[in-house]
C-alpha cells in the first residue's frame, strides 16, 4: 500500500543574522493510512518546525532547501513542497488538517465559535450555511460539547479543556484524512488532558484517520501512538514503533529521553536527567551531535555524523554505530527502560 | 488539627493554621483557599499537588508570607508572622523565599546573572565589597550546578536556557540562607529531558543544607519523585482534600478525588498506561469557584458520594486508621475506615 505520507530527505533552515539555523536536517519517514506517529523530542530539537512545514505553514524566515513531502489522497500523489498555493488552500483542511496548543491563541478572539466553523468552511467554498451549522453541531457532539451553549460562546468564555475539544471538531470540518496535532493536551489539568487523550483514541477508532502527534510529553506517546520518530538536532535519530521504542531503545537519545520521565505507578526506576543541553543548530558539532551528551561516545562517533541503519528488531532504525551496545544495556524484555538500568 | 509528619523531629518550623484566602472577582468573592492548614518542619520535603483553581498557588504565596490571608493565622517558630514588625519581620523575609515558575519572566533581562545574584547580598549587608559579593556569588553558582561559574557571571538572562535561568533563580533565593523555599511549578516550564536534575537540585540544598522545600505542582510523577521521603497534600477547589506519605498517596490513594487523578496519569510506557484501570467520574463538569457545591465540593463528581451526607456536610481532613499516618477529607473512607482506592476497586 502507499503510505499517505513520505517525507524524503526533507530540510530545513531559518534565515538568522548569525546565519541558517539547519532546524530540520535529512528527514525521512513514511506513515501507513490509520497509523498515529509519535515525534518526540526536546525544544529546539526540530519537531515543531517539521511538522508545520507539512502543511507549508512555516514562518516567512524558513525555507525547504531539499527534499520531499508526498501525500496521497484519493485523487493521487502530490509534493506538497511544490503544490500551488490554491491547491494547497483545498489541499489544508480537507486532506490534512492542523491541531495548535489549546493554550495559543488558535481563536479569533472577537468572534463565537458558530462564526470560526462558519469562516473557515467560508474559506474552503462552503457556503450552505445550514449545511455548516448541522455539520458543527455534530462535530461538537462527536466531541462530546453541547453544541447549543458552545456554537454561541466567545473563546474567552471557555476552559482550557473546552477549546481543545473545539479545535479538534474545527480540525474534522471538512473530513481531512491526517491530523497533526502540536502538543494536543500541554497546559492542561490532568483530568482534561485523559479526556482528550480517550477523545483522541475513540476518534481515530470511529473516523479512521491518520494522526502525527508531536510532543515532549512521552507518556502521551506511550497512550496513543503506533510508531515513534525521535528527532534531536533537527534529524531523525531513531524511528520504531510504540513497543520497539518504550523496551527496546537503539538510540542513547530516546534511552535518555525515557529515563528522564518519573511515574506514578510501578518502580520509580533510576530516573535521571540527560546532562548538557542541544547544540547550536548554526555550528554544529563534527560526527554525532549527541557526542556531547552521550555517555556512550567513542572517538569513532565524532568522524562523521552517522546514517539511520536498521538495527536487530524489524522496521527499526537508529542513528547510532553504538546501538548494539545500547541494545546490551536494555535487554529484550518489555521492561520499562529506568527500572531495567535500576536493576542492571 | 494539623499534624507534624512523624519523621519531623520537635514542632514545626512553619505552620498555616485553618488559612483562608477570598478575591473578589467579577461576579463575586471566589474563596481561593478555604481553612488550610499545614506544618511543615525543618528540612522537610513538601508537594502540593492540584489542578487549576485548587488553591496551591496562593497557599504558596500564604506560606512565602507575600499574601496575607483572609482568615487563619501564618506561623514562623511558632509565631504568627503577620504580627511581626521590625527586625522579626525581616528575619523571616529571608527565611522564606519563593522560586516562581516562569524562569523567562521571574529574571531582569537587563541584569546579569552578577548583577542578580549580588544585589540581595549588597541589600541585606551579607558581603564586605565587590570581592567578597563575587566570591559568594561564584560560590552559589556553584551550588546550583552553574559551572564554572566565571562563564556565566556576565551572562544576560537571554544568554541561559530555561533550566540555567531557573538555577539562577534558585541561586537568587539562596543569597539570603533561607530555611523554606517555596518553589511554585518550578520545573514546568523547562523541559523533561533536564527537569529531574532541577529537582535533584533542590532536594539536594534539603540533604545538605537543611532547608524545608515546599514543591508546588500539577504533575503527580513529580511529586512522587520529589517528595519520595516526605508528603503530598493534594488540594481541591481551595480544600486540603488528604495528605499523606508520597509512596502511600500514590500507591493507595485514601480521597476518590486523588484517586482519580492517580487513575487519569498517562504513563510514559505502553504496557502499563494501556492497561491502567480507570475511575469514573459523574461528571467531567468542575464547579466555578463562585458557586461551589454544598457539602463535599467534589460530591457532584464523585463515584462514592452519598446523598444526604456528601452533599450536607462538609468533611473534615481526619486521620484514617491505618499503618501509615495520613489524613484524608472524605466522609465515606473516614466511616469505612479504608481508602478509595480500595472503595473503588
Amino acid at each position: 500500500m502507499t503510505p499517505i505520507l513520505s517525507v524524503r530527505d526533507l530540510s530545513i533552515d531559518y534565515r538568522t543574522r548569525r546565519g541558517p539555523v539547519h532546524a530540520v536536517r535529512d528527514v525521512s519517514f513514511d506513515m501507513e493510512k490509520g497509523e498515529t506517529v509519535a515525534i518526540i523530542g526536546e525544544s529546539g530539537s526540530g519537531k515543531t518546525t517539521l511538522a508545520i512545514s507539512l502543511i507549508r505553514l512555516s514562518p516567512r524566515s524558513a525555507r525547504i532547501t531539499k527534499g520531499q513531502i508526498l501525500f496521497t489522497g484519493d485523487s493521487g500523489t502530490v509534493d506538497i513542497r511544490t503544490l500551488p498555493e490554491d491547491e494547497l488552500r483545498q489541499f489544508r483542511w480537507s486532506e490534512c488538517a492542523m491541531v495548535f496548543q489549546a493554550a495559543l491563541n488558535s481563536f479569533n478572539p472577537v468572534i463565537n465559535i458558530w462564526e470560526q466553523f462558519g469562516d473557515t468552511a467560508r474559506a474552503h467554498g462552503l457556503k450552505d450555511s445550514k449545511a455548516v451549522h448541522a455539520r458543527a453541531e455534530e462535530l461538537l457532539d462527536l466531541v462530546r460539547l453541547d453544541p447549543r451553549r458552545v456554537l454561541r460562546s466567545y473563546p474567552h468564555e471557555l476552559s482550557g479543556g473546552t477549546k481543545q475539544r473545539v479545535l479538534i471538531a474545527l480540525s474534522l470540518l471538512l473530513k481531512p484524512q491526517l491530523i497533526i496535532l502540536d502538543e494536543p493536551t500541554t497546559a492542561l489539568d490532568i483530568l482534561t488532558q485523559r479526556s482528550i487523550i480517550d477523545l483522541l483514541g475513540q476518534l481515530k477508532k470511529t473516523l479512521g484517520f491518520s494522526m502525527i502527534f508531536i510532543s515532549h510529553d512521552l507518556s502521551i506517546a506511550a497512550e496513543l501512538a503506533d510508531r515513534m520518530i525521535t528527532m534531536y538536532a533537527g534529524t531523525v535519530v531513531e524511528r520504531a514503533s510504540v513497543t520497539d521504542l518504550f523496551y527496546r531503545p537503539r538510540h542513547p537519545y530516546s534511552v535518555g529521553l525515557l529515563r528522564a520521565v518519573p511515574r506514578v505507578s510501578g518502580a520509580m526506576g533510576a530516573v535521571a536527567s540527560i546532562p548538557g543541553s542541544p547544540p547550536d543548530l548554526i555550528r554544529l558539532p563534527p560526527g554525532c551531535t549527541y557526542v556531547p551528551r552521550c555517555p556512550l561516545a567513542i572517538a569513532a562517533c565524532s568522524d562523521r555524523e552517522p546514517d539511520l541503519v536498521p538495527v536487530d528488531t524489524p522496521h527499526h532504525d537508529a542513528r547510532c554505530i553504538r546501538w548494539k551496545v545500547v541494545a546490551e544495556q536494555v535487554g529484550t524484555a518489555e521492561v520499562a527502560v529506568a527500572e531495567k538500568i535500576a536493576t542492571a | 488539627m494539623s499534624v507534624v509528619d512523624s519523621t519531623v523531629q520537635g514542632r514545626a518550623l512553619i505552620e498555616l493554621d485553618q488559612v483562608s484566602r477570598t478575591f473578589k472577582v467579577p461576579g463575586g468573592t471566589i474563596t481561593a483557599v478555604d481553612g488550610v492548614s499545614l506544618a511543615i518542619g525543618a528540612g522537610e520535603a513538601i508537594c502540593i499537588v492540584g489542578e487549576s483553581g485548587c488553591g496551591k498557588t496562593t497557599t504558596g504565596r500564604m506560606l512565602a508570607g507575600i499574601l496575607r490571608p483572609t482568615s487563619g493565622r501564618l506561623l514562623y517558630e511558632g509565631q504568627d508572622v503577620w504580627r511581626k514588625k521590625g527586625h522579626d519581620l525581616s528575619v523571616f523575609r529571608r527565611a522564606v523565599q519563593l522560586v516562581h515558575q516562569d524562569p523567562y519572566a521571574s529574571l531582569n533581562p537587563t541584569r546579569t546573572v552578577f548583577q542578580t545574584l549580588s544585589a540581595p547580598i549588597f541589600r541585606h549587608k551579607q558581603a564586605r565589597g565587590v570581592r567578597d559579593a563575587t566570591n559568594r556569588v561564584r560560590h552559589l553558582l556553584e551550588v546550583v550546578g552553574l559551572t564554572p561559574p566565571d562563564d556565566f557571571l556576565v551572562k544576560y538572562p537571554h544568554q541561559l536556557s530555561g533550566g540555567q535561568r531557573q538555577r539562577v533563580a534558585i541561586a537568587r533565593a539562596l543569597t539570603v540562607d533561607p530555611r523554606v523555599i517555596v518553589a511554585d511549578e518550578a520545573v514546568s516550564m523547562v523541559d523533561v529531558s533536564i527537569r529531574i536534575s532541577l529537582l535533584n537540585l533542590l532536594l539536594g540544598l534539603r540533604t545538605e543544607m537543611g532547608v524545608s522545600i515546599v514543591l508546588i505542582t500539577h504533575d503527580l510523577a513529580v511529586a512522587r519523585y520529589f517528595g519520595r521521603d516526605g508528603r503530598i497534600g493534594v488540594m481541591y477547589l481551595g480544600r486540603m482534600v488528604e495528605l499523606a506519605r508520597s509512596e502511600t498517596l500514590v500507591s493507595d490513594p485514601a480521597h476518590p478525588y486523588s484517586a482519580a487523578l492517580i487513575a487519569a496519569i498517562p504513563e510514559a510506557d505502553p504496557r502499563i498506561t494501556r492497561s491502567k484501570d480507570r475511575v469514573e467520574l459523574r461528571t467531567a463538569e468542575v464547579p466555578s469557584l463562585l458557586a461551589l457545591p454544598p457539602g463535599c465540593t467534589f460530591h457532584p463528581r464523585c463515584p462514592l458520594a452519598e446523598v444526604g451526607l456528601c452533599d450536607v456536610k462538609i468533611p473534615q481532613l481526619l486521620s484514617l486508621p491505618d499503618e501509615t499516618p495520613r489524613e484524608v477529607a472524605c466522609h465515606v473512607a473516614i466511616r469505612e475506615r479504608q481508602p478509595a482506592a480500595e472503595l473503588l476497586a
